[in-house]
């Protein structure tokens, strides 16, 4: 707001702040290295789908190879039963399939906050009729939804995918964040601010907002989580493009091409590994989040000392 | 009481939210889909079959309330229309007979996965920050970002194809006729097995991280720490003290991940090719067989809504805190 009587000092307060979060940052990696696990699988991940060309000379559509082939020195992963490279559809396939789960996962995270803080924040009838519409997007199964969208729809290619996953996943997020914003809003700076007559979107964006930060982020990625396993499955049932090469649609096409009857487990494995190892890496990073939240949860070595000193208190 | 009625309208109005968003779907869609399907079915189908058709769809010149009154009406009496797949047989039929293999298969895979995952979780946390911690913890998170289907194929191809310990497909041999006798009942099981060990070993990681939490949490409480003061036995600190009072608040969780677990069982029976909501709900799809998959998701919707119901009753009657948190 007005800057004329702010005190001088106050630019160190949020610089104080960010420092103390950083301080907790690294005293919970102390204690706790699957935080930075997760981060160094992520990052693997994201460098192969990007470095992409560099690392294979085919295209993953090329289908001029020996179908069916096991993985060997040419085709490190094989070839499908079209006799395309399943190297570079690996490859080529991740680029699409982080890129839908983190955008999917990033429409899901920003209509969490905005659903889940604003009618909080105004309370009344909006927040209650808010409330309730968000525990029935809650309560209703998620896939078979979207499997009756896509149906719809037609067609879906990755856009869409990312669109619909991310309209119809923000619910678990809003419900968290609005309980957040209502316990917030009682604390006693809030109350300050208010009194001193701040304005009230200032308040919920510059004071409630930056106090559940580590929320957010673990909603962006626990929803990423979520929207890279609903399009898969979304894929693997054959609802997206499948002339578009992804992890998901690399299933299908395994699925569809016979690929255990024949054998192929290369064909198999890689696509739905890398699913789960994305999933596992950012379920690791979100422990460290975790546990910025939840002081509780902090891996402490020396908690049964301070355990037994509290004990000896008592 | 006053819990029970709130339970109960929130049911009321889900269950209602449900069937509206059945209804608006297809007419929310650009070019109602539905007119392409019904183009594609016009030769075949009678004149009165097609006039209904158009009404449950959007396809008419009725006013969108009066679509939508008759709608209700229709589904109030239980009337989902005809599956255009299996013509003239009522869609209600099909579900009638894959609902129970879905709901065997998920109820008794989820009844396991809670059980496994509470102790483990239990124990885990007692003995936190050990070698058994570390290690389930990491399995836990890994096994809960396993694609359902994939682990599926992964059962299928290991069980099925290299070592033939299982059957590949259906729910029963097809040279038996279903009945109550043991034979099939056992050949019933030998069919589920594998799907059920898939959404096992898929959903049991969440119940099992999510009450290692709660454990925690609970551990830290001062009652628990004047129980250790007292010189209670381990036992009983764990079980009496701390895992009964944990239990419940990682049973909050169960309206998503019912959801979660009922969405990873449709993806694990269209692998399996077991005939229940999941591989019908796929083949609808596939047929464009629109009737069948409104009825499909529609009861997919309504199953998960009443368990969810079910489960909150229990939860009320076991937790007073609630029954007063809710009417707060």
């Amino acid at each position: 707001m007005s800057t004329s009587h702010v005190p001088i000092s106050s630019p160190t307060v949020p610089t104080r702040r960010r420092l103390l979060r950083w301080r907790a940052i690294g005293r919970i990696l102390e204690g706790d290295k699957r935080p930075i696990f997760g981060a160094a699988i992520l990052a693997a991940f994201v460098l192969l789908a990007v470095c992409a060309p560099l690392l294979t000379p085919y295209s993953p559509s090329q289908t001029s190879f020996v179908p069916l082939s096991a993985p060997s020195a040419r085709h490190w992963l094989g070839t499908t039963a079209s006799g395309q490279d399943i190297m570079a559809q690996f490859l080529y396939g991740g680029r699409v399939s982080l890129g839908v789960g983190f955008a999917a996962g990033f429409i899901a995270t920003l209509l969490a906050v905005v659903l889940g803080m604003f009618p909080a924040y105004l309370g009344g009838r909006t927040d209650t009729f808010m409330a309730t519409f968000t525990n029935i997007m809650l309560v209703i199964p998620g896939l078979p939804l979207l499997i009756v969208i896509t149906a719809y729809v037609h067609q879906t290619g990755p856009l869409v995918i990312a669109l619909v996953i991310g309209l119809t996943g923000w619910a678990w997020g809003a419900r968290i964040l609005r309980s957040q914003t209502l316990t917030l809003s009682q604390r006693d700076f809030v109350i300050a601010a208010r009194l001193a007559g701040e304005n009230r979107w200032r308040i919920l964006v510059a004071e409630i907002l930056p106090n559940m930060l580590s929320l957010v982020v673990a909603n962006l990625v626990f929803a990423t989580i979520g929207a890279i396993l609903a399009e898969a499955s979304l894929e693997f049932l054959g609802l997206g493009n499948p002339d578009i090469v992804t992890w998901g649609t690399m299933l299908y096409w395994a699925d569809a091409g016979e690929a255990l009857l024949n054998g192929a487990w290369w064909w198999i494995v890689p696509p739905g590994l890398a699913i789960a190892l994305v999933g596992l890496s950012l379920a690791l990073i979100n422990f460290g989040i975790d546990q910025l939240s939840n002081p509780r949860l902090r891996v402490n070595p020396s908690h049964r000392k301070t355990r037994n000193q509290k004990g000896a208190k008592l | 009481m006053q819990f029970v009625r709130q339970r109960l309208a929130f049911l009321l109005v889900s269950l209602w939210a449900a069937a509206t968003i059945n209804f608006i779907l297809p007419r929310l869609m650009p070019g109602n889909p539905a007119v392409l399907m019904i183009g594609r079915f016009k030769g075949q189908l009678n004149a009165r079959a097609l006039k209904a058709l158009e009404l449950q769809f959007g396809v008419t010149h009725k006013p969108l309330w009066d679509q939508y009154l008759i709608y209700l009406n229709n589904l109030i009496h239980g009337q989902l229309g005809l599956s255009l797949t299996y013509y003239p047989v009522p869609v209600s039929q099909i579900i009638a007979e894959s609902l129970p293999w879905t709901l065997g298969l998920v109820g008794v895979a989820t009844l396991m996965s809670v059980c496994i995952g509470l102790m483990a979780g239990i124990y885990i946390a007692w003995h936190r920050g050990g070698k058994w911690d570390g290690i389930f913890s990491t399995m836990a998170t890994f096994t809960a970002a396993l694609p359902y289907f994939w682990l599926g194929l992964l059962m299928l191809f290991l069980f099925g194809y290299l070592w033939h310990w299982f059957p590949l497909a259906h729910a029963y041999s097809t040279s038996l006729t279903p009945a109550f006798t043991w034979p099939f009942i056992r050949n019933m099981l030998y069919h589920a097995l594998l799907p059920a060990v898939t959404i096992v070993i898929s959903s049991m990681g969440g119940w099992l991280l999510g009450m290692r939490n709660n454990m925690i949490q609970t551990l830290g409480e001062d009652y628990v720490l004047f129980g250790r003061a007292r010189g209670l036995s381990q036992s009983r600190l764990m079980i009496h003290y701390a895992a009964r009072n944990a239990i419940l608040p990682s049973m909050t969780g169960f309206a998503m991940a019912i959801g979660f677990v009922v969405g990873g069982a449709l993806l694990t029976e269209v692998v399996f090719s077991y005939p229940g909501l999941g591989y019908q709900l796929l083949a609808a799809v596939q047929n464009e067989d629109y009737p069948l998959m409104q009825g499909l998701f529609l009861i997919i919707a309504f199953s998960v809504l009443i368990t969810n119901f079910i489960v909150e009753m229990l939860y009320g009657r076991l937790d007073p805190r609630t029954r007063g948190g809710v009417s707060k």
